[in-house]
């Protein structure tokens, strides 16, 4: 017993240590987020009083924040893993709008398949779209150097074009004259609802994270990631397939992101439409740096910036202020997060060895 | 015998294998140009005009990732930088324009401010990745997505301008057929852009800034010995890079389109990146590069026209620049040098 206390105050002070960079930041955000709405003409107090009202108000609020925060897990959890193994997976969004319309079109053409397998083939068909997107930077980067930061931007424009051509041509909806360039609704058998009122989208989101979290620490294949990710030289003289653990970072990254998509589209949309899914992908970035690239502390980061898009419509109507606002106020946090310098400087907190990522290592192999 | 056996010095070709390579390419493309010239004047006029108009905000972006890379920090930021110096230069021609009713007046206020915004872009950038030492990587994305966050808040769809820059057509030059009405009728950023190509050629490599700032982005720990501020031709050069990328970005709404679309920048800054690559971090293998780009882009304004629109998807044809670009990054990266220090930072000891 005499031992327990000391392990239980070092595990608190580790918790403070991982919340306070983050949670300082999110302060600091929402006050100059407040600076720019004053200067703007409103009233930030009534603001975010409305933003908060408009994600947690409510029991509707809420589930709406869940819904919103489900494919942000996703894209969090894309890019940290990416992380892991120093690889900057910008290329979430397009893995993410692939698996959403590879989701739209088992969910819709796939016939006479019971309710819970047809909405498992949807996210196995988003989730293997999505890996092999997320083939083609982990390949490149392995084999050419070509660096994922580039292919993977150019990647997302790819994707957004080959979505729109299938929206708006082979998958095209023309139940309603075919006015607007979309895939037809998903079956009912392929939707995926809510259990004891929870969406199971946010369920499956979370179990992810879980194996995610025990895949990178407490899996052969996980160390090898992480130790390519610290020193991919070490790795290799190690003995470690450096190429191959690159390549298979970037597959799982984009059935991570895929899968995100998938859940999307049988979940809360309903259907692929091209524009509804903008967005989430970057949003994985600020999730994964706001998480400190754990897979777990994606959680409740995916729930910052989910409450933040559950509720601007809210604080638009109630407070006259543009929902975009939030958009600024993520970006600071990104800042904040990434310059944890700043606040670590204020609080006089000092950097632990293999508390960052190092992603600078040039262009070339 | 093997190769490695001849000695380096003997035999050596009248002209370098790279060299020739290069000439055979200016001749197979200025046949071409020519022939197509031959067959159809005006076509190939204003392809050969648009295609330099497209290259525009990537060879001024590509020179900015010179700039910041010779000097040892990787710029990821060019795209943010871009978007939002073209949206406050937009901003600033509606304004002014509006206050003093004169548009050229409202014009070159806009380039200053937007130059200003790359300069203080950049300012941010190096204070994040010299002082704070961010990843630099992590540091360019925050810059993209402040960027985006900012123009979408602040962006009203009601905003007109008085008018864009208009071409300026140089006496006698313009007259030269082809030459003329390509390189020498053109509005004031496009002049500006080729003539900062040679500028910053003759920086790098001709004055004691362009050493001190390749060597800061070498051998930074050298430099210092030698007694130059590295951390401080780091600061400047990133700031030089970000009014190179503000005046790629106010191009945009100043030159090219006329107003301000929400992500205007549509990835160039990205593609400018690439290019810098595919041109060996030098000021006219960036040009070449970017010239390949703006083709690429006219041809597909060209293709659309001609109605094979009907056979090719638009999407196919909108997706060739990022494609290429892909490709292209793939196929020089391994085969170019980048500056050996870049993306470290630098601490006195």
């Amino acid at each position: 017993m005499q031992k327990a206390v000391p392990r239980l105050q070092e595990l608190a002070v580790a918790t403070v240590r991982s919340l306070a960079v983050p949670l300082i930041a999110v302060l600091l955000a929402l006050v100059i987020g407040g600076i720019i709405i004053v200067l703007d003409g409103s009233n930030p107090l009534l603001a975010y009083e409305a933003l908060f009202r408009g994600a947690f108000g409510s029991e509707r609020a809420f589930g709406r924040t869940l819904e919103k925060m489900t494919p942000l897990i996703f894209s969090g959890l894309s890019v940290a893993f990416g992380f892991r193994a120093g690889l900057f997976n910008i290329g979430a969004q397009g893995q993410l709008i692939l698996g959403a319309i590879a989701a739209a079109w088992v969910g819709y053409a796939v016939t006479g398949v019971p309710p819970i397998l047809h909405a498992a083939l949807a996210l196995l068909a988003a989730a293997i779209v999505g890996g092999l997107w997320g083939a083609i930077p982990g390949a490149l980067r392995a084999y050419t150097g070509a660096h994922e930061v580039i292919t993977t931007i150019m990647l997302n424009y790819v994707a957004i074009n080959i979505t729109d051509w299938l929206s708006d041509g082979l998958m095209k909806d023309m139940s309603g004259g075919g006015v607007v360039a979309r895939t037809p609704k998903i079956l009912p058998s392929a939707e995926v609802g809510s259990l004891l009122g929870i969406p199971v989208g946010v369920i499956l989101a979370v179990v992810i994270a879980a194996f995610v979290w025990w895949l990178v620490w407490r899996t052969t294949y996980g160390f090898e990631i992480r130790t390519v990710g610290l020193n991919p030289s070490a790795a290799k003289y190690a003995g470690m397939k450096v190429a191959r653990t690159i390549v298979t970072t970037m597959i799982l990254a984009g059935v991570l992101a895929g899968f995100g998509g998938g859940v999307e589209t049988l979940g809360v949309v309903g259907r692929y439409q091209p524009g509804f899914n903008i967005g989430l992908g970057f949003d994985g970035i600020t999730v994964a740096l706001l998480g400190k690239n754990h897979p777990i502390g994606v959680i409740p980061a995916a729930l910052i910036i989910g409450a933040m898009k559950a509720g601007s419509s809210q604080m638009q109507f109630d407070a006259k202020v543009a929902k975009e606002i939030t958009d600024v106020i993520q970006a600071l946090l990104l800042f904040f997060v990434a310059a944890d310098v700043i606040i670590r400087s204020l609080i006089r907190m000092r950097v632990r060895p293999g508390e960052k990522v190092t992603l600078s290592t040039g262009w070339g192999r | 015998m093997t190769e490695a056996a001849i000695p380096k010095t003997a035999a050596r070709p009248a002209l370098s294998r790279q060299t020739t390579v290069w000439i055979v390419v200016g001749v197979v493309v200025g046949g071409a140009i020519l022939a197509s010239y031959a067959t159809n004047a005006v076509i190939t006029t204003s392809v050969m005009a648009s295609a330099l108009r497209q290259s525009v905000p990537i060879v001024l972006g590509a020179l900015c990732g010179l700039f910041c890379e010779r000097s040892g920090v990787i710029n990821i930021g060019i795209e943010g930088m871009m978007l939002m110096s073209a949206f406050t230069a937009f901003l600033t021609s509606v304004t002014i324009g509006r206050a003093t009713g004169d548009a050229n007046t409202a014009l070159a206020a806009a380039v200053i401010v937007g130059l200003l915004t790359g300069a203080l872009l950049g300012l941010t950038h190096a204070f994040m990745s010299v002082t704070l030492k961010v990843d630099q990587i992590i540091g360019g994305t925050v810059i993209n997505i402040i960027a985006m966050g900012l123009t979408g808040y602040f962006y009203q769809a009601n905003m007109t301008t008085l008018g864009k820059f208009q071409p300026i057509a140089l006496p006698l030059l313009s007259d030269i057929p082809l030459l003329g009405p390509v390189l020498f009728t053109n509005p004031p950023i496009t002049f500006a852009a080729l003539i900062l190509v040679a500028v910053a050629h003759y920086v790098l490599y001709f004055t004691p800034w362009g050493l001190r700032t390749r060597a800061a982005g070498e051998h930074p720990r050298a430099a210092d010995t030698v007694g130059i501020h590295v951390n401080m031709m780091r600061y400047a050069n990133v700031m030089i890079g970000g009014m190179l990328a503000g005046l790629a970005g106010a191009f945009l709404p100043l030159e090219a389109v006329g107003s301000f679309e929400r992500n205007m920048t549509n990835g160039r800054g990205f593609i400018a990146l690439a290019v810098m690559i595919f041109g060996k971090w030098t000021p006219f293998g960036a040009l070449g590069g970017a010239l390949l780009f703006g083709l690429a882009s006219a041809m597909q304004t060209q293709l659309q026209f001609f109605g094979l629109g009907d056979v090719i998807p638009h999407q196919f044809v909108g997706m060739l620049p990022y494609v290429l670009t892909i490709v292209v990054l793939s196929g020089f990266v391994g085969r170019s040098r980048p500056p050996a220090a870049e993306g470290k930072v630098y601490t006195k000891e």
